[in-house]
């Protein structure tokens, strides 16, 4: 884009999609936020604070404008500490789980083997499967107390079966949504490791480098860009998890911020107060992906 | 101390016979270059003596030692890759002092040859920095660097300088034969550059299909090249390569003679021609003319040569200059 004709065609190019997009999210977003200043129950017998009468804001016995009132409640919710918590502890978890298991899977796929093809391709399964037919598998074939596989293994071996929902919820949902979530971090690693020059392979080679020291000082540097990226595309994900814990019921125990909001908004009907929740959920990821932002553009950059 | 030899070395990859089987003696401190036309195995019969591809069957000794199974560190040879395969997020330094570290040196002695190594080279103030922020003719230096600081037995270098443009080769071609004074190891040379050849090698093995046609010193490739391969091979620009009738007379199947070799007359000599084109370089001129039976030829003019096109010349051969080959293409010798 080196003249000034070919950056005004530039701008008129995306001119459409920059409008969409800012219909798609400027106007939620607005409603959101307009909706979290205002005293707005669905149960309120006279219902008349609503983005259809905005005249109610200047209602005389000033009875619908909240004020800040919707977000001193959330944020002094114990619930909500609770339901950060877990969201950290879910995103982290994963991540965690997500990017060591990818790599080495990354590092096997990457081998050459019979049926590596297939292998492969089974690999991205996971991936496809619908968060919530993912839980209802999870819950009811694998982690099931009585009739899960994992019951059965425990029972083959003479073991007490884990009732994983009722001892472990936090834990069982973390398994579940890494399970979905290994395939995406393989497959990246995977094609990364795949750029790796081989001539600095054989380079190490001829340097003697004994095998964990290759990893250490040449894969994983090399890995390191694919793997920020990594991070961020599951953070965004991770923090909105939300089917997992919806269908297994885990709620309470597991229950993240998303799964708040949504208690907020449809089981106790406050729609102010789940606003403000929604909006507090958007400042805490904003300030999640300014430092992934920093930590990658640094990576980017070396 | 760095002696290689290869013994009936032999490559093939399933079916597919790259080096049939290759014998060579390569001496201490010796700087033997490998060449031939692209795809005729000189990659992977140094990788062969690197350790980087197994032998299909026969031995390489090095210093006297059977190497044919030690890995590629165990060798004491360092190689110079033609895309330098530095490591891009290690600085120079770091890049120089990998394969210490990796030996296990204590850090002082890695400094002091670091520090020493980026002296010989020119690499001092460039130390802190990565790769790609380094030139071509820089980082090849890193490469080289990073060869010497293990203090090998011998070097290999593969296609070292095709990356970097015709001044900056000729420059880095006067370091690396400085280098190889200096430090009296054995090194040797993969390129298909004939020139390059010609003015680093002691010796020169020319590679043709995987075979070795000949070894020798330039000279001698140049003055008694065992085979047609060789005779066309060595030389700039090639030998005129003649046969059929005019080849017939010289007892031979086909005879070659260098543009250099030819006298030219406007009066008399053993063949005619008739000039198509000058090629004019200052110092010399080159004619590539049409001399009927013995097919289009090159000829070397010294100095300036004023020749205009479809002008009619004669071309009389140095009769000792005679290259004579059979019809296998062998030499012939009196
Ligand atoms: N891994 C491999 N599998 C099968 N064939 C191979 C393999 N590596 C190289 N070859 C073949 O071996 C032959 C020699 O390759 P090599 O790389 O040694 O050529 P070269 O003389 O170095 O050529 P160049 O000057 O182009 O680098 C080529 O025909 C190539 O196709
Ligand atoms: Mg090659």
């Amino acid at each position: 884009m080196a003249t000034q004709q070919t950056r005004t065609l530039g701008k008129l190019a995306v001119s459409p999609s920059v409008l969409m997009l800012l219909m798609w999210m400027l106007v939620p977003l607005s409603m959101t936020i307009y909706f979290s200043f205002l005293r707005y129950n669905l149960l309120d017998p006279n219902p008349i604070c609503s983005l259809l009468t905005p005249g109610a804001l200047l209602d005389a016995e000033n009875r619908c404008l909240a004020g800040f009132s919707n977000y001193s409640y959330f944020l002094t919710d114990p619930a909500f500490f609770k339901a950060m918590g877990n969201s950290l502890k879910l995103v982290g978890w994963v991540l965690a789980i997500s990017v060591a298991s990818g790599t080495l899977l990354a590092l096997l796929l990457d081998q050459a083997f019979y049926g590596r093809g297939f292998v492969r391709i089974m690999m991205i399964a996971p991936f496809l499967v619908m968060p919530t037919v993912s839980a209802l598998v999870w819950q009811n074939m694998l982690m099931d107390p009585v009739s899960g596989f994992f019951a059965f293994i425990s029972k083959s071996f003479g073991l007490q079966p884990i009732d994983w929902f009722t001892y472990h919820p936090l834990a069982s949902v973390i398994i579940m949504v890494a399970w979905q979530w290994v395939p995406f971090a393989t497959l990246i690693l995977l094609t990364s490791l795949q750029s790796l020059d081989e001539e600095q392979k054989e380079a190490a080679e001829m340097d003697g480098t004994p095998p964990l020291s290759y990893f250490w000082y040449i894969v994983l540097p090399h890995l390191i860009r694919p793997m920020t990226v990594v991070i961020l595309i599951e953070t965004i994900f991770l923090l909105n998890v939300f089917a997992e814990i919806y269908v297994t019921g885990t709620a309470g125990p597991a229950g993240n911020l998303p799964f708040l909001v949504y208690q907020y908004g449809l089981i106790a009907n406050d729609i102010g107060g789940a606003s403000a929740g929604g909006i507090i959920a958007v400042i805490l990821a904003n300030i999640v992906a300014f430092f992934l932002m920093r930590m990658i553009g640094k990576n980017l950059e070396a | 101390m760095g002696t290689i030899s290869l013994k009936n070395a032999r490559k093939a990859f399933g079916d597919v016979v790259i080096i049939p089987g290759a014998s060579l003696d390569i001496r201490n401190g010796e700087f033997v270059v490998f060449v031939g036309p692209s795809g005729c195995g000189k990659s992977t019969l140094l990788r062969m003596i690197a350790g980087l591809e197994d032998l299909t069957s026969g031995a390489i000794l090095i210093d006297g030692k059977d190497m044919t199974e030690a890995a590629p560190s165990k060798r004491g040879l360092s190689m110079v890759f033609q895309s330098y395969a530095l490591y891009p997020h290690m600085s120079v330094r770091g890049n120089i002092s990998f394969g210490l570290k990796m030996a296990g040196m204590p850090k002082a002695e890695i400094e002091a040859k670091v520090a020493k190594a980026a002296a010989t080279l020119n690499l001092t103030e460039y130390l802190d920095r990565k790769p790609r922020q380094l030139s071509g003719g820089q980082r090849q230096r890193v490469a080289i660097g990073r060869a010497i600081v293990r203090n090998p037995e011998g070097f290999l270098f593969d296609e070292p300088l095709s990356n970097l443009d015709a001044a900056l080769r000729v420059n880095m071609r006067l370091e690396i034969m400085q280098m190889h004074k200096d430090l009296g190891a054995t090194m040797i040379y993969v390129t298909h550059d004939q020139v390059e050849a010609m003015t680093m090698a002691d010796r020169i093995v020319v590679l043709n299909r995987g075979n070795i046609e000949q070894v020798g010193s330039p000279l001698e490739l140049y003055n008694r090249p065992d085979s047609l391969f060789v005779a066309g091979f060595i030389g700039s620009p090639k030998m005129n390569l003649i046969s059929g009738k005019p080849a017939e007379k010289f007892d031979a199947h086909t005879i070659g003679i260098r543009p250099e070799h030819l006298g030219i007359s406007l009066k008399d000599g053993t063949w005619s021609a008739k000039i198509s084109l000058a090629e004019h370089l200052g110092a010399d001129t080159f004619l590539h003319v049409d001399a009927g039976p013995c097919g289009m030829m090159t000829v070397r003019a010294a100095g300036e040569y004023d020749a205009a096109p479809g002008a009619k010349i004669f071309l009389t051969p140095e009769p000792d200059r005679i290259h004579r080959f059979d019809k296998d293409g062998r030499a012939i010798r009196k």
